[in-house]
């Protein structure tokens, strides 16, 4: 049986990890290298690095970490932030990344999904969505880091990203992240039930059983997680045999 | 110890060789017929589509090399497709090493998810490329379309279906998930290959 993915997220600036890493024996915690190592070895499937930086040499760092990652580990990883085009994509690939995340530029530009999908394979391609639910009702894409509304329905865009050729969703609602109060399980088992690729929760795990609710609410193929991890609030061997324990299919 | 990774317009090369570099290993990619044909132990990996990899290996004789070859050879994902007799992706007649067919996975409803894309078991092993302590195991996949069961499964998985997880012909040796994404599995199925 496939098994449902743990993922912890890495946030990158300049080089080096940016939330505080307050467990770990690690002769630098601030290397994301050695992070995704420890977190590889607890039973992590995937790791998601995150390039924060602004700068023009913060990429070129985030670059050279990328293919540092690559020489490393043995799991897949993927990488975000920054990503406006082709040569982005390139960039990483050959860097030794397995999968690329877009987020603002897609949003920009939706036929940059497709063009992806044609140059490489959709099997790369991530689309990352950040959305949040308005007072409406209604769930809105955001950009720019969840700085501005595209006025864009989450389901539509979620359906169009599929068609354009899209390998997988990323999907963090900006309602729960940071909550920890678990993930947004409704709109994630609407997503799974309309799409045919696997979809991402992120945003609200603060306990084991959100992890749980999240497959089995939320029907979620993975799910993503910062600050329980790096915090240690959360020891993903744990996380694995609490979900073992709950039925669910892990590695 | 030579090994040689084949190098042809299919991707992610590079994290092959990773793997291998950290078994100690120093892999040299090429298309070169003589450094192939000289090299100790072959691999035949990548991600890509299949008529294009296919009309690629043609132009360049590569589909002639690759079948006349002695030692031991593995492909891996596309490399395991290509080395069947024919596959739907494009329609293509491929190298036919193995005796079976590569078809798209068939989603019976939303709930089935293409590409098969994560870690998922193997089962019924069998040749020296897997440890008994494998049998059951996750590996890593990533693939939209999959070898038929066949005389030479030597590996199955169940996704939507049993297919072939690995495929094995005299010293031909093909698996369709990522050795080099499966974290100690597939390192240690790396390193069985080299043993061989």
């Amino acid at each position: 049986m496939l098994a449902k993915r743990i993922i912890p997220c890495l946030d990158v600036k300049d080089g080096l990890t940016v939330k505080g890493v307050n467990f770990v024996n690690l002769r630098s915690a601030g290397d994301p290298v050695e992070l995704g190592e420890y977190y590889s070895r607890q039973g992590a499937d995937e790791l998601v690095y995150l390039d924060i930086t602004a700068s023009h040499e913060g990429r070129k760092t985030f670059t050279d970490l990328v293919r540092r990652v690559a020489e490393r580990l043995s799991i897949p990883f993927t990488v975000g932030g920054g990503i406006n085009e082709l040569s982005d994509i390139e960039r990483m690939l050959n860097a030794g990344a397995d999968k690329v995340s877009v987020n603002s530029a897609a949003l920009r530009r939706p036929e940059l999904i497709g063009q992806i999908a044609s140059h490489f394979g959709s099997q790369i391609c991530v689309a990352a969505i950040d959305a949040r639910l308005e007072e409406n009702g209604h769930w809105i894409c955001y950009a720019n880091g969840g700085r501005i509304s595209t006025g864009r329905n989450l389901f539509e865009w979620a359906r169009e990203v599929q068609e354009r050729g899209a390998g997988e969703i990323l999907f963090t609602s900006m309602n729960h992240d940071g909550v920890k109060t678990g993930y947004a399980n409704q709109a994630l088992a609407h997503l799974s039930g309309m799409l045919s690729i696997p979809v991402i929760a992120s945003g609200g795990a603060g306990e084991m059983s959100h992890f749980r609710d999240a497959f089995t609410l939320g029907h979620a193929d993975a799910a993503l997680a910062a600050s329980v991890f790096h915090f240690g609030e959360i020891r993903i061997a744990d996380l694995k045999a609490y979900l073992k324990q709950e039925g669910i299919i892990v590695r | 110890m030579e090994v040689a990774v084949i190098k042809y317009n299919a991707g992610n090369i590079s994290s092959v060789c990773h793997a291998l570099r950290r078994l100690g290993a120093s892999p040299v990619v090429t298309d070169d017929p003589e450094m192939i044909c000289r090299a100790d132990k072959v691999i035949f990996p990548g991600v890509g589509e299949a008529s294009t990899t296919m009309a690629y290996l043609r132009e360049h004789r590569l589909d002639r090399l690759i079948t006349g070859l002695r030692q031991p050879v593995l492909g891996i994902c596309i490399g395991l497709q290509l080395m069947c007799r024919h596959s739907e992706e494009g329609d293509v007649d491929c190298l036919g090493i193995f005796d079976t067919e590569v078809k798209r996975f068939v989603p019976s409803g939303p709930q089935d998810k293409i590409p098969h894309m994560g870690w998922n078991t193997i089962t019924d092993l069998s040749t020296p490329l897997f440890d008994a302590a494998m049998e059951g195991s996750y590996v890593y996949y990533v693939h939209s379309y999959y070898a038929a069961l066949c005389e030479q499964t030597v590996a199955r998985t169940d996704y939507l279906q049993p297919y072939s997880a690995a495929l094995h012909k005299d010293n031909f040796y093909a698996v369709q998930f990522h050795p080099e994404k499966s974290s100690d599995n597939g390192g240690r199925l790396l390193k069985n290959f080299l043993d061989l």
